[in-house]
């Protein structure tokens, strides 16, 4: 068979030399705008049609203006806290992590060890990590029970877990690790000559972190804040399966007014809600992408 | 045998269908004796024996979304069928109301399209259209808001909203008013079986806290405002109780429909179910025969039998409040070990309308997340 088919295909493959090839160049990125044209700006264009359009069909601005209601901005000041916490507690001890791995031994095993681990971490999300959570410090989890029976109350007042407090928590579970990943490039391109030339010059720890190295990495820590800000804000499933009553986040409002039996279903109002999303993400991805590109000039 | 069996049954689709088409929109379908289709009532098939010569001469029943262990349906269905000798087909056992609706108008005309329907409330009043009027014989036991004048759709059974509680998990083991549940024993412990902004069962569990609390069923804010203060209390658990989440103790009390709370004794030994006085909250099912039943003469006869005492006590066996309820306590039909069982009620039951559930869930949707959330 193989012996058969290959002069074949060999006379075949041998005309494509020359102009041609050039033409077919595109085929290759093809697959990936099709990807992105299906599932990113297709059916971003749905929400942007159905948020200016009534239940009629007609265009209106009332699903936009609703958005103004106190129940529905307060969603959004739900959303932000939660956000805003867990990007800062994620910033702050992931980049502190990324420092110790940064400055140890470049092919130690602390190193790939923790590399390879915040890899892992940092996609563990939805149904796994919360029922990671609630299987340990939910109300009947093992080590509630436990400290429960010690005299320790997790609870004294009410379930947090189940509130934005405790997806709060889950979330800087994510948080941390991608931190790690996203900081840890920023931090490999501080040079240690610069530290030696600060010291010979007579400069203090302090003003190597003061002039040098914190303006430096500044830009790149608040873009890889930014970029956990997105992150959190845009999640669904982990917070939908942890909170699931009430919609005291963006995302679960949304699914409330997509999917109530109980005569509450706006469709439209819930495109306009997640058009407000994709804009407020889209913010702060361009102003991540500014960031990087201030980051970059100086670290290679 | 399967193949032998469907192939000898083919021919008989196949005149059944025929007939079917040639009757088409003339009143159609039926026996001689009893012109089935146009039926209104027993009388006008001429007397119960006529409707069961024509229902075993159709053989089938279609019915749809009604489980064999919801509300006993099973019982029903194995007697109706050992009964009269007619073959019972229960499709999708596991829809919803809206699926009924749906395989009514995507079967239409077809042989397996739902001949009943069981649906709430809500949805047999937005699909009138597509239902056969037919008075059951025992009618007049059924009280006048629970039916439609013309027999469009009638009540089948139901209950009401109930506290469900373990009681080895709540303070001296039993519940006995609305406000104990405030108190620092029940802590992180109380919850709704569903999203009040998209569950039908959640909203009437905050009615229900509002009837208790001098609100109305026109009036839910006082419900809201209850929920705020067990939020404040730190007795509320903001998630959806299930029957895992019982069986974990996650939500030891648990503001759920009392006939769906009883199944939780499986789970949770000593379950009770503490019905709050005056405030009575009911929620009944709705049967309505399809315009286009496929078996006409057998799905009347099926309705005969479930609002016969013995179906209504099958249902009653299932820890729901069939809707003869009162008539047969009175006549003495009821099956008392069964009624026995049921949690104890004192009040006048109130049914919230569609309009006034569907308000309830708009004022609840724009104040919830500020009260609770």
């Amino acid at each position: 068979m193989t012996l058969a088919g290959s002069p074949a295909i060999e006379s075949t493959a041998r005309p494509i030399r020359g102009g041609r090839r050039l033409s077919l160049n595109w085929l290759g990125v093809a697959p990936f705008f099709a990807y992105v044209g299906l599932f990113l700006l297709l059916p971003t264009a749905i929400l942007a049609v159905g948020a200016f359009v009534d239940k009629d069909g007609h265009p209106a601005l009332s699903n936009v203006t609703a958005i103004g209601q106190p129940y529905l901005l307060r969603t959004f000041v739900g959303s932000t806290i939660v956000s805003l916490i867990s990007a800062l507690v994620g910033a702050i001890f992931g980049a502190l992590l990324a420092y110790a791995v940064a400055t140890g031994n470049p092919r130690g095993v602390l190193r790939r060890v923790v590399t390879s681990a915040a890899g892992v971490f940092a996609q563990f999300g939805g149904v796994t990590l919360v029922f990671a959570f609630i299987a340990t410090i939910g109300p009947v989890g093992l080590v509630r029970v436990f400290l429960q029976d010690r005299g320790v109350d997790i609870f004294p007042s009410g379930v947090w877990l189940y509130e934005p407090s405790g997806l709060t928590l889950i979330y800087t579970y994510f948080q941390i690790p991608l931190m790690v990943l996203v900081f840890l490039p920023a931090l490999d391109g501080v040079r240690p000559q610069w530290r030696e030339a600060t010291e010979s010059l007579g400069g203090t720890t302090w003003h190597y972190w003061r002039y040098v190295a914190g303006p430096l990495l500044a830009p790149s820590f608040l873009g890889c804040t930014l970029l956990l800000f997105a992150n959190a804000f845009s999640a669904y499933a982990t917070a939908a399966v942890l909170i699931t009553q009430g919609g005291v986040l963006v995302p679960l409002q949304i699914s409330a007014l997509f999917t109530s039996e109980t005569g509450q279903a706006q469709p439209g109002l819930a495109k306009a809600l997640a058009l407000s999303m994709v804009a407020i993400v889209t913010i702060v991805t361009v102003l991540y992408a500014l960031l990087q590109r201030r980051t970059s000039r100086w670290l290679r | 045998m399967k193949f032998a069996s469907f192939t000898r049954h083919l021919g008989v689709v196949a005149v059944a269908s025929v007939l079917v088409a040639a009757c088409g929109s003339s009143s159609g379908g039926g026996t001689a004796s009893c012109n089935a289709k146009a039926a209104k009532s027993v009388s006008d098939c001429g007397g119960m024996d006529a409707l069961v010569a024509a229902a075993k001469a159709e053989g089938k029943l279609n019915i749809i979304a009604t489980p064999p262990d919801w509300a006993n349906y099973g019982a029903s269905i194995d007697a109706f069928s050992a009964k009269y000798g007619i073959k019972v087909t229960s499709a999708n056992p596991n829809g919803g109301s809206q699926d009924e609706i749906d395989a009514v108008n995507s079967l239409a005309g077809t042989s397996s399209a739902p001949d009943v329907l069981d649906v709430g409330l809500k949805y047999a009043l937005a699909n009138t259209a597509l239902f056969a009027p037919y008075k059951v014989a025992t009618w007049n036991d059924i009280p006048a808001d629970q039916k439609e004048a013309t027999g469009l759709w009638f009540q089948d059974y139901g209950g009401y909203m109930g506290i469900g509680y373990d009681p080895s998990k709540v303070p001296g083991g039993v519940i006995n008013s609305f406000s104990d549940l405030l108190g620092s024993g029940f802590k992180s412990k109380v919850a709704l079986a569903g999203d009040p902004l998209k569950s039908n069962q959640a909203v009437n569990g905050v009615l229900m806290a509002s009837l208790a609390n001098g609100g109305s069923v026109d009036d839910v804010s006082n419900g809201v405002a209850w929920f705020h203060k067990l939020k404040q209390a730190g007795n509320y658990v903001p998630i959806i109780g299930t029957g895992a989440t019982v069986k974990s103790g996650t939500t030891p009390v648990l503001f759920e429909w009392d006939y769906l709370s009883s199944s939780h004794g499986k789970d949770v030994s000593g379950w009770k179910i503490f019905e709050p006085p005056g405030a009575i909250l009911g929620n009944y099912y709705t049967q309505a025969i399809n315009k286009q039943a496929p078996h006409p003469a057998a799905v009347r006869l099926w309705e005969e039998y479930l609002f016969s005492d013995e179906g209504q006590n099958n249902w009653l066996k299932g820890g729901a409040r069939p809707v003869r309820m009162d008539a047969m306590q009175k006549s003495g039909k009821l099956d008392a070990a069964a009624s026995a069982a049921l949690p104890k009620v004192s009040g006048t039951p109130v049914f919230p309308s569609a309009d006034q559930q569907t308000a309830a869930g708009t004022y609840i949707s724009s104040h919830w997340s500020a009260a609770v959330g």
